[in-house]
């Protein structure tokens, strides 16, 4: 615990030493936010297991001190051109960052639709600081736990995205972030915002690789809205490396007859921990919050959702299926809160976890909350081993064991996997499930399409 | 072809199989009977050889090799298959893509060229036509939401595919009404062939009026009790297994 108190101060030291530094310091309304930030992170600190929402999370035993804010060379860094991951992914419209920092030259954003404003938020801060002030500044700091405060005291990077009135945008979209090859261990805070008006549509891909072997701490905040009638769906992809810390949380706001599409995938990463809460504010609102996560070695996954039905005839489905082997862990938290006038609301909520070895650990809370008298909600959480009699089974057809036991587990993340609505985007995340996995398996085509 | 001699086998530590000996020959039906708990299921996991169920004396050989230490792939790959009696259902995975890895799990063990997917589909085709199976099954994931007819009927049409040596067909005929009872059954019937042998295990008569058996076993207490032709199977219909010191159920 002594850990623990003393993992507060250095991180405020940071900020004294370089909020003068950070992007908008013109802008008195940011420097207010900034502090407002700062002082609301003094006052709760760094979570430990005593937060509910950081019940089973433990932050690593890292040496805050060591990280610091990335500059502008750390970006520089020769890196490979980005690997492409969807499969015609030819004029992908797409802003890339390395350690942090944008990069235009393997960013593209030739073919950008008209009606959609995609760009850093050190860019927007110059380009459209109202439009920021008007997303973050309310009356009172919403961010009420330690880490999405000290993003916003820190934010020095993000990506804005603002899809106007009635664009619908087929093709996904990406962000990504390539992190782990600096010379000293890196933290960034992120702050995103997406913005879809009323009857817009837009398919968001966020892909965070570990492409080094340096250490690094990403603590992001997304901001999301979704107007009435529009549709986001948006994707995460972590391929972080072991030594990464991947601290998330989104806040989304649902208006009537919109969707927000969401489907985390995590492979890897020391602690890849992600916080979504979604307010379904309009009737007709509907939220799919679903992810998988493959984890080996001592990685930690954590999944935590919180959706807040306020007004009548909104949905909530969510599906989360773990992976564990060796030492890994998986925390699986959801709760599904009915507030007093949303009757009629639909929910659902399955965690399911798969564990490949004896020393995996998976802990699973979900929730929910009922205040409103005429719902219908599920939930459900399980966790197991590979089913002996299928492995029998499939081996008595001639499969030979290893396959057999990696048939299950693709045949285990298939379920979780059906929850993304975009087909480019199932297909090339079956293709990471397939890399995972050691040695044989069904290939994408076979897996997938049949 | 198979050849079982003095077989003991114990599950969880108890002894169900307490010497077996049985002798089937290629293009030969043989159908082993018997009461609940008399070690019918055990026999066939044994031969097919599920984890758990351990062989402590005797043999089991299959054209002449010892089957009891060999993995259960391998036995299959040699040719030896289970028809299950509950067929285990495998979201996600289409029944086209498992029966295209089983049969090319079994073709590299046999060092023959794997089937492409064009080779395959027209294999497939040909089978489902040949067992009066709908095609839809084949795109449906492995036995979930099947009837009981269909599991059946996905059993037989693997034996069809995978082509065994030694087929045991493990209470096929349990939960199967009568009408899917005589499709699995004429299935099977399509599959007799001088080259291969059927062990058929069930607990009832009827399904022995559809496969017709060569010749019939009575096991009890783990041990084969007496052996004779079809006739003895309408014999236990008639009798029961009481005078194998069995209480009727």
């Amino acid at each position: 615990m002594v850990m623990q108190m003393n993992a507060t101060q250095p991180f405020v030291d940071q900020f004294d030493d370089v909020q003068s530094r950070l992007p908008g310091s013109k802008l008195p309304w940011l420097e207010a936010f900034r502090k407002a930030g700062i002082e609301k992170f003094s006052t709760i600190g760094v979570p430990t297991i005593k937060t509910e929402a950081w019940k089973y999370t433990r932050l690593p035993n890292i040496d805050c001190k060591e990280f610091r804010s990335a500059n502008w060379e750390n970006g520089q860094v020769a890196v490979n051109a980005v690997a492409e991951f969807l499969s015609d992914a030819l004029n992908q419209i797409r802003l890339v960052y390395v350690n942090g920092i944008i990069r235009p030259d393997l960013s593209n954003l030739t073919n950008l639709p008209d009606g959609i404003s995609f760009e850093p938020l050190t860019q927007a801060l110059e380009s459209d600081p109202e439009f920021i002030e008007s997303q973050l500044c309310t009356e009172e700091l919403k961010y009420d736990q330690g880490f999405s405060a000290l993003n916003a005291a820190m934010m020095e990077s993000g990506t804005i995205f603002r899809v106007a009135k009635g664009v619908q945008v087929k093709e996904p979209i990406e962000i990504v972030h390539m992190n782990g090859v600096a010379d000293a261990p890196i933290i960034g805070h992120p702050h995103n915002v997406f913005v879809l008006e009323a009857g817009s549509q837009a398919t968001l891909v966020m892909r965070h690789a570990g492409i080094g072997t340096s250490a690094y701490f990403n603590n992001a905040v997304t901001e999301i809205v979704v107007g009435d009638s529009a549709i986001l769906k948006h994707y995460t992809l972590q391929t972080d490396c072991m030594e990464a810390i991947h601290l998330s949380t989104v806040n989304v706001r649902v208006g009537k007859d919109a969707t927000y599409e969401t489907f985390n995938f995590a492979i890897g990463g020391r602690l890849s921990r992600t916080e979504t809460r979604v307010r379904l504010e309009g009737r007709g609102a509907h939220c799919n919050l679903s992810g998988a996560y493959m984890m080996r070695g001592r990685e930690h996954c954590d999944n935590i959702t919180i959706v807040d039905h306020l007004v009548p005839d909104t949905t909530a489905r969510e599906v989360f299926k773990g992976v564990l082997d060796d030492e890994a862990r998986g925390v699986f938290q959801g709760k599904l809160i009915v507030h007093k006038y949303a009757q009629r609301t639909n929910g659902h909520q399955l965690s399911r976890a798969l564990l490949l070895s004896d020393r995996a650990e998976m802990d699973a809370k979900p929730e929910l909350e009922i205040y409103a008298d005429d719902v219908k909600c599920s939930h459900g959480a399980t966790t197991g081993q590979i089913d002996e009699n299928a492995l029998f089974y499939l081996r008595s057809r001639g499969v030979p064991e290893a396959l057999a036991r990696n048939l299950l587990i693709q045949s285990f993340i298939a379920e979780a996997l059906e929850e993304i609505s975009d087909e480019k985007v199932r297909e090339a995340i079956a293709g990471l499930v397939v890399h995972w996995l050691p040695a044989d398996c069904f290939s994408v085509d076979e897996w997938v399409q049949a | 072809m198979l050849e079982i001699k003095n077989l003991h086998a114990t599950v969880g530590g108890k002894e169900i199989l307490k010497g077996i000996n049985l002798t089937v020959n290629a293009g030969e039906v043989h159908a082993i009977m018997g009461p609940n708990g008399s070690g019918k299921s055990t026999l066939s996991y044994v031969i097919s050889g599920k984890d758990g169920y351990e062989v402590t004396e005797g043999q089991i050989l299959y054209n002449g090799i010892d089957l009891t230490e060999m993995e259960p792939e391998i036995r299959a790959a040699e040719g030896v298959f289970l028809a299950f009696q509950y067929p285990v259902e495998i979201p996600g995975v289409p029944n086209v893509t498992f029966l295209k890895e089983a049969v090319n799990a079994v073709r590299r063990h046999r060092g023959e060229d794997e089937l492409d997917a064009m080779q395959f589909v027209k294999m497939i085709k040909a089978k489902t036509e040949e067992l009066g199976i709908a095609k839809d099954m084949l795109k449906r994931a492995v036995n979930v939401g099947f009837s009981g007819g269909e599991k059946k009927r996905n059993e037989i049409l693997q034996m069809a595919v995978l082509n065994p040596k030694l087929a045991v067909l493990d209470e096929t005929d349990s939960g199967l009404d009568i009408d899917a009872l005589k499709i699995v059954s004429d299935g099977v019937n399509q599959l007799r062939s001088d080259e291969r042998a059927i062990l058929v295990i069930t607990h009832y008569q009827r399904l022995l009026d559809h496969i017709v058996p060569d010749f019939v076993h009575v096991l009890a207490h783990g041990k084969i009790q007496r052996s004779g032709g079809k006739e003895l199977a309408f014999e236990l219909e008639e009798k029961g297994y009481a005078e194998y010191g069995v209480a009727a159920e």
